[in-house]
């Protein structure tokens, strides 16, 4: 459900005295044989058993042969492609595609 | 390609957000946008877990045990996308503990349709036709929103709403066929959950303030009037086909304009249920907040056993 | 072999495996037994259980511990009453008097309904919550198992899609027992305290009469005692791992399979039948 919730003009807080919740799981579900896991979403677990238990209520609307992985957030090291400009050195390497590479039709697929 | 010189990140913000594509967690945004989004998640999924309320009051009661199924499964769906929602909303640097505790303390909203009681079992098709009728309007919408994790949350959702207005409508269908008593009960509702589902498209968008900007950062798609006369031309036929009268004697086809004019909505009881002061507005955070504080012990324990086995793997 | 109880039995005493003399509280002198076919009483039993956990777990939405836990309880509970649904369909078709499920669940008395008193009794905190899950899903794992054997198609199919469910709601209340008795202080006396108050209504399941009988010998049945070792290992494992103590009591409250509930049962069925009784004759 989506609703529009207007602002009353109150100042918007980012501050709060929460305590230290449960932390937080990346989950990744292969929803049936021949496809790869897919990550879904997160939520939160005070271990691994829970957010198992948890991420098939919530990921996999207790499907049968949904195969599960979570992960701590804290565990996932992330490259991002705005790097790339720094981390790759862009010309000279086509040969790296198949593309560069003229295959007569007559050996067919490759 | 030689090495790129430098781009301003504002302009490629905004050339990313033209171009129909998605601002992903890691990219540059302007401070506004992250807060205006933040908002917005975080309320429409309090919104989600609120709602669980007023429908949560007729589990126990659901008058067969399939709608007792039904009603219980799409409660649950609606925790679900509670989680979707602020699990997007955690991409942007809050935690979900935070926006609970703004929530409990009033600094947060959720939408005003839930500060209403759910008084008879024709509410649960009330709610399910309106409410969820509203919901779908603006949901379409939503899935193209410029940010991915509250896009791809938003298709989630939509897939899994397929089953919500239906079972809303089959439910007052059903009422509306049956006894004497059973049509005076829908009726009842209709009168009594009609213009609240019009207030939840929000004030005219000559009233707020914040519709311009959003919708150049492509958080929001269509205008609150817009989307408010879709919907009342979208639920005026389905009406008549139920039987149900909506009550608002204003209500006509306009040839035209080719919609349906309507009457004026009550912006003062619009105002003060956002506000604080509508029926159940105290009632709704009490039973989220007792929720929260009566189970701080049972979380208290998770995380403490959590640790107790950390260290005996460690050890 | 120690005696069964007979529907007739009130104050017996008898021995519960080789563990201890028990006294078992059940239905006063003067209370008459049920009149039910004995199939249909055995499926009403099961189909009450289920459906009566279901209610209590439906109460916990929008009040449990956080978001995840309000869909797994919401969960359990959707699975129960499916179970139920199944088993008071079949219920109806066995009795063959044209009673669906809705006729069943909404017009049966307090002195009708067959559950064991276990399942009837209040949600109170999360801890007493889970003692009781624990304590039904040790129970209905071997049961749904040996079920499964059923002679009855219907039933062994049944049973068959139950045990799977099971096992996931064993697994959920027995992680949750366990992190709880082995959590905090606060934790720990919350979860003995639990285990404490409803010991006395765990043996019923474990208690045999005629109708168990009946229902053995024609193959569709299973022994009621014949699953008590499984649960006892089940739940003393997990009472171990949770630092919990497994209380030393000789007092079984039973009857619920009789119609002689717990003071709990009434106010269930009047919340959840008061639609159709207020209503009587409309489709919904």
């Amino acid at each position: 459900m989506t609703y529009d919730v207007p602002d009353t003009g109150e100042e918007f807080l980012t501050e709060s005295d929460a305590a230290e919740g449960y932390p937080l799981w990346e989950v990744f579900v292969r929803q049936r044989r021949g496809l790869s896991h897919v990550h879904s979403g997160s939520l939160h677990a005070p271990d691994a058993e829970t957010a198992l238990q948890a991420a098939r209520d919530v990921y996999t609307r207790r499907q049968e042969g949904a195969s599960i992985w979570v992960v701590p957030s804290t565990s996932i090291s992330a490259f991002e492609p705005e790097a790339a400009l720094d981390f790759y050195e862009a010309s000279g390497k086509e040969y790296r595609h198949a593309t560069y590479y003229q295959i007569p039709d007559e050996v067919g697929q490759m | 390609m030689s090495a790129a010189a430098p781009i301003d990140p504002e302009a490629r913000f905004q050339s990313i957000v033209d171009a129909e594509d998605k601002i992903e967690p890691t990219d540059w945004m302007p401070e506004g946008y992250r807060k205006t989004l933040i908002r917005q998640i975080a309320q429409h999924a309090h919104s989600e877990v609120i709602g669980m309320q007023p429908e949560g009051n007729w589990i126990s009661r659901a008058p067969t045990l399939r709608r007792k199924a039904i009603l219980m499964a799409k409660v649950q769906d609606e925790a679900g996308h509670g989680l979707y929602l602020y699990s997007a909303a955690e991409t942007l640097g809050v935690s979900r503990d935070e926006m609970f505790d703004l929530l409990h303390r009033g600094k947060h909203k959720y939408s005003s349709i839930f500060n209403y009681p759910t008084l008879t079992w024709a509410d649960m098709g009330a709610i399910g036709w309106l409410v969820d009728g509203a919901a779908i309007t603006n949901q379409v919408m939503l899935t193209r929103c410029s940010y991915g994790p509250y896009a791809r949350a938003m298709v989630r959702i939509c897939r899994e709403e397929s089953f919500h207005q239906r079972q809303g409508y089959e439910i007052l269908l059903t009422l509306c066929r049956g006894t004497h008593e059973q049509q005076e009960m829908a009726q009842d509702a209709v009168n009594r959950w009609w213009w609240p589902s019009l207030m939840m498209f929000g004030p005219s968008d000559s009233e707020s303030s914040h519709t311009e900007q959003s919708m150049a950062w492509k958080i929001k798609r269509v205008s609150n009037d817009d989307l408010r006369q879709e919907f009342v031309d979208m639920t005026v036929p389905q009406a008549e086909f139920l039987g149900v009268s909506l009550p608002d004697p204003d209500l006509a086809w306009n040839p035209e304009r080719n919609h349906y004019d309507f009457g004026a909505i009550d912006w003062d009881e619009f105002w003060a249920v956002v506000k604080g002061d509508g029926p159940l507005n105290r009632e709704r955070i009490e039973h989220k907040v007792k929720a929260w504080e009566d189970n701080a012990w049972v979380r208290e324990a998770a995380v403490a056993h959590g640790a107790k086995k950390r260290r005996e793997t460690a050890a | 072999m120690p005696p069964t109880t007979r529907s007739q039995t009130k104050w017996a005493r008898c021995e519960m495996s080789e563990v201890s003399i028990v006294t078992i509280s059940g239905p006063p002198q003067g209370a008459p037994s049920i009149e039910l076919d004995p199939h249909v009483a055995y499926l009403l039993r099961l189909a009450d259980d289920n459906l009566v956990l279901a209610q209590r777990l439906g109460e916990w939405i929008s009040r449990g511990p956080d978001l995840e836990e309000d869909i797994a309880l919401g969960n359990i509970g959707l699975d129960h009453l499916g179970v139920a649904r199944n088993l008071l369909t079949h219920a109806g078709e066995v009795e063959g008097a044209g009673r669906d499920e809705d006729e069943l669940a909404m017009k049966r008395t307090e002195r009708q309904y067959l559950n064991l008193v276990l399942c009837e009794q209040p949600n109170g905190d999360f801890a007493q919550t889970m003692a009781r899950q624990l304590f039904i899903d040790a129970w209905q794992v071997p049961l749904w198992e040996e079920l499964s054997e059923s002679t009855n198609e219907t039933l062994a199919g049944i049973a068959q899609k139950a045990v799977k469910e099971a096992r996931y709601h064993l697994r959920h209340s027995a992680t949750w027992v366990v992190r709880l008795g082995d959590g905090t202080s606060e934790s720990h006396g919350r979860m003995q305290a639990a285990v404490d108050r409803l010991w006395r209504y765990t043996g019923e399941a474990f208690l045999g009469d005629d109708v168990d009988e009946e229902m053995m010998a024609r193959g569709i049945g299973v022994e009621p005692t014949l699953l008590r070792p499984r649960w006892l290992e089940t739940v003393t494992g997990v009472l171990e791992e949770a630092t919990l103590e497994a209380p030393e009591d000789d007092y079984i409250r039973a009857g619920g399979r009789l119609g002689y509930h717990t003071e709990h049962l009434g106010h269930l069925l009047a919340e959840m039948q008061w639609m159709q009784r207020t209503y009587p004759g409309a489709t919904w």
